[in-house]
């Protein structure tokens, strides 16, 4: 075969979106895709390729959330692509806004989070949960990134265990009076509007719709990350809050509703996640072809090859795992342990893939100049949130077993 | 305005190259396609105009079925319809021809297309369409503005820069900077699904041209390093090699 490409086109063709991300497709799923999922993705790359990859280095080192990437995710459309159109949303189906995930957070995990929470932990219950008023005075906002919204379930004694939340409502009458606080909160300090959980009078969960501006409502940024350094993470604090009524998501309660935002973050993140781990397999693999140690690429030795194989193998066990599910969340029969498997399972793969990827790229491996070191980091806080490895663990033997070792 | 974009699907830029049947067919196999990067740059100028001054965008692309996913990605990016001519492009002046049919019919103000295509880079399309219709055509266009029923526009020529105003409608061939390059988002992709998307055949095949054997360029030798003592050899090279002494 012939190794000339096409690149003496002059600058038009130098400077052209091509696709210079290699995407491992050893089972050949294209053939799977419609050519419409095709061009989703490589608009999403395009988009990655020209507003991401280019400064992610730069925001992560500074810890530097940008801002305006917000806007731009909502004229691409990257903010709630399931949620029908009349409402601002894309209207497309799982396995495109699997897609989307995974071309983001091939770029930056932090960059998917803000994407996942905006679409999936405030638009989707606002979508599912809310009123049509609800529906109408928020999402068409939030898909255009004109307001940024953040989920807020966690709590500083409460993580794995959100049921036990303190966080609570109380009711007056013509309003509710909302205390509590809330922890870890992705996009808080520069969030528009809160979904927040809270428990009323009888201990019931309930979603709320909590504004910036509100009085006694706060958002201090938690400082001092190492991981999803490019993405702003805060606290949510209420003191006597008073929330309108209109406020309250009226058609689901208990700690359910908040689980059916996270079935949907969750299966955004297990094909988020297989972006990283194509990101770190590929350099690790042009690296390893470049790289000469004793007198020859260092991809000659038998223990890289053992490595890069490995990676490639888990890369496509979850790449078909990832379409599987997509299909069945586009039937409505994905079950949350189905999800659960996904996120836990992926999150793993591509946690070790970063780490070997890491390894293969020697002491070049630790700087800036190649992504496995971020996205190893951010993939720490991808494996503890949405639920820990761990707890995913005890989902599935929950299904197995029929026994719930949570307690 | 009525705007026509002619598009080209070519291989991706960084396809790797190769013949089969004798050197005869370009071996298509795990070749990626794209809008031609020039016909990209015209799209996007034809998006910005029409925003600018209304009416509407059609593109059409001379070829067989398998381009309309680039025929889809023209209308997600922004054109309001699509016509493919349902015909392989095998040379400029069939595809002129088509081009100048099509033209005809639908009264455009505007006839954009790329400078040249990148699979042949022939470059010739753009002045054959104009020959064809009895219309200026002008390549290559780098600023394109429009006031009233006047173009004003920027052309690149030998060793500088060449601005005239033009009265529509006429054929232009453009490349950067004419506009940036539009990635189609997905309220776009979504709403091409309904765009129309019609097929007409060609109007004769009067090919012209036929390919008897395609070759690759001899592949770049490596750089030559000459010690800074050995200038006899470095003349030598010059002389014997480079033949350029
Ligand atoms: C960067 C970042 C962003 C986040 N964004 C959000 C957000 O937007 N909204 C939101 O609501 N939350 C968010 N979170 C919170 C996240 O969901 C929680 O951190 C997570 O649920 C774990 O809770 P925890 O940190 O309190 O850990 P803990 O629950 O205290 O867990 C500590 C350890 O104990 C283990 N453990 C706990 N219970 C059990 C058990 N029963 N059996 C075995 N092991 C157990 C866990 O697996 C873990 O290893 C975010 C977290 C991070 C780091």
């Amino acid at each position: 075969m012939s190794t000339d490409t096409l690149t003496q086109n002059g600058q038009a063709a130098k400077r052209s979106f091509t696709d210079d991300f290699e995407s491992p497709d050893f089972y050949q799923l294209d053939d799977l895709l419609t050519d419409e999922h095709k061009l989703i993705r490589s608009s999403i790359r395009d988009f990655v390729k020209k507003e991401i990859t280019p400064y992610i280095e730069d925001w992560a080192e500074n810890n530097q959330f940008p801002a305006d990437i917000v806007s731009k995710f909502g004229e691409i459309g990257a903010f709630g692509p399931t949620v029908p159109v009349d409402y601002g949303g894309g209207g497309l189906d799982y396995t495109s806004y699997g897609l989307i995930m995974q071309e983001i957070e091939r770029g930056d995990s932090g960059m998917r989070s803000t994407a996942s929470v905006q679409g999936s932990l405030v638009m989707y219950p606002i979508y599912a949960y809310g009123s049509e008023e609800q529906r109408k005075k928020y999402l068409p906002k939030l898909a255009s990134g004109e307001m940024l919204g953040c989920f807020g379930l966690t709590e500083p004694n409460h993580g794995s265990n959100p049921g036990g939340m303190e966080t609570h409502i109380k009711d007056m009458g013509d309003h509710f009076l909302l205390n509590g606080a809330k922890m870890w909160i992705s996009n808080a300090p520069k969030a528009d509007i809160a979904v927040v959980w809270a428990k009323n009078q009888d201990g019931r969960i309930k979603g709320l719709i909590i504004e910036r501006g509100m009085e006694g409502f706060t958002t201090p940024e938690t400082h001092g990350k190492w991981s999803l350094r490019a993405s702003c993470t805060g606290e949510l604090v209420f003191s006597d809050v008073k929330v309108p009524k209109e406020n309250v998501l009226p058609n689901k309660d208990g700690l359910g509703a908040p689980l059916g935002c996270l079935d949907k973050a969750r299966y955004g993140i297990a094909w988020g996640v297989v972006g990283a781990a194509m990101d770190c397999y590929e350099s690790a693999r042009k690296y390893a072809l470049e790289r000469e140690q004793f007198g020859k690429p260092i991809a000659s030795f038998q223990l890289v090859q053992k490595k890069l194989a490995e990676m490639l193998t888990e890369i496509t066990k979850a790449q078909l795992v990832n379409w599987r599910l997509g299909k069945l969340m586009d039937e409505g029969k994905a079950t949350s342990a189905q999800i659960s498997l996904a996120k836990r399972n992926n999150v793993e793969i591509a946690l070790n893939i970063a780490r070997e990827a890491r390894q293969i790229h020697g002491g070049m491996g630790i700087t800036g100049e190649y992504p496995m070191m971020r996205h190893m980091m951010n993939l720490e806080s991808v494996v503890t949130y949405e639920g820990t490895h761990d707890i995913h663990l005890l989902i599935l033997g929950h299904k197995i077993t029929g026994i719930p070792a949570f307690g | 305005m009525k705007i026509l974009v002619c598009i080209t699907h070519v291989p991706d830029t960084t396809s790797k190259i190769s013949f089969t049947d004798g050197n005869t067919k370009f071996d298509k196999t795990g070749v990626q396609y794209i809008i031609g990067p020039y016909d990209d740059y015209a799209l996007a100028r034809a998006v910005e105009l029409k925003e600018q001054h209304g009416g509407s965008i059609t593109v059409l692309n001379v070829g067989e079925a398998e381009t309309e996913p680039t025929i889809r990605k023209a209308l997600a990016i922004g054109a309001d319809e699509a016509i493919r001519v349902n015909a392989f492009p095998s040379d400029a002046f069939f595809v002129a021809k088509q081009i100048a049919s099509v033209a005809k019919e639908g009264a455009y103000d505007l006839i954009l297309m790329g400078r040249e295509s990148i699979d042949f880079n022939g470059g010739q399309v753009h002045s054959m369409v104009g020959e064809l219709m009895g219309l200026p055509s002008v390549s290559p266009v780098m600023v394109l503005d429009i006031e009233g029923s006047t173009a004003k526009i920027q052309r690149e020529i030998e060793g500088g820069k060449e601005f005239m105003e033009l009265d529509m409608p006429f054929i232009a061939g453009c490349q950067e900077p004419i506009a940036e390059w539009k990635i189609p988002n997905m309220r776009g992709i979504m709403s091409a699904r309904s765009k129309p998307l019609q097929v007409v055949d060609p109007t004769d095949d009067g090919v012209q041209a036929d390919v008897e054997v395609f070759e690759l360029p001899p592949a770049k030798e490596a750089v030559k390093l000459v010690d800074p003592e050995n200038l006899d050899e470095l003349v030598n090279l010059l002389k014997n090699e480079a033949k350029v002494l």
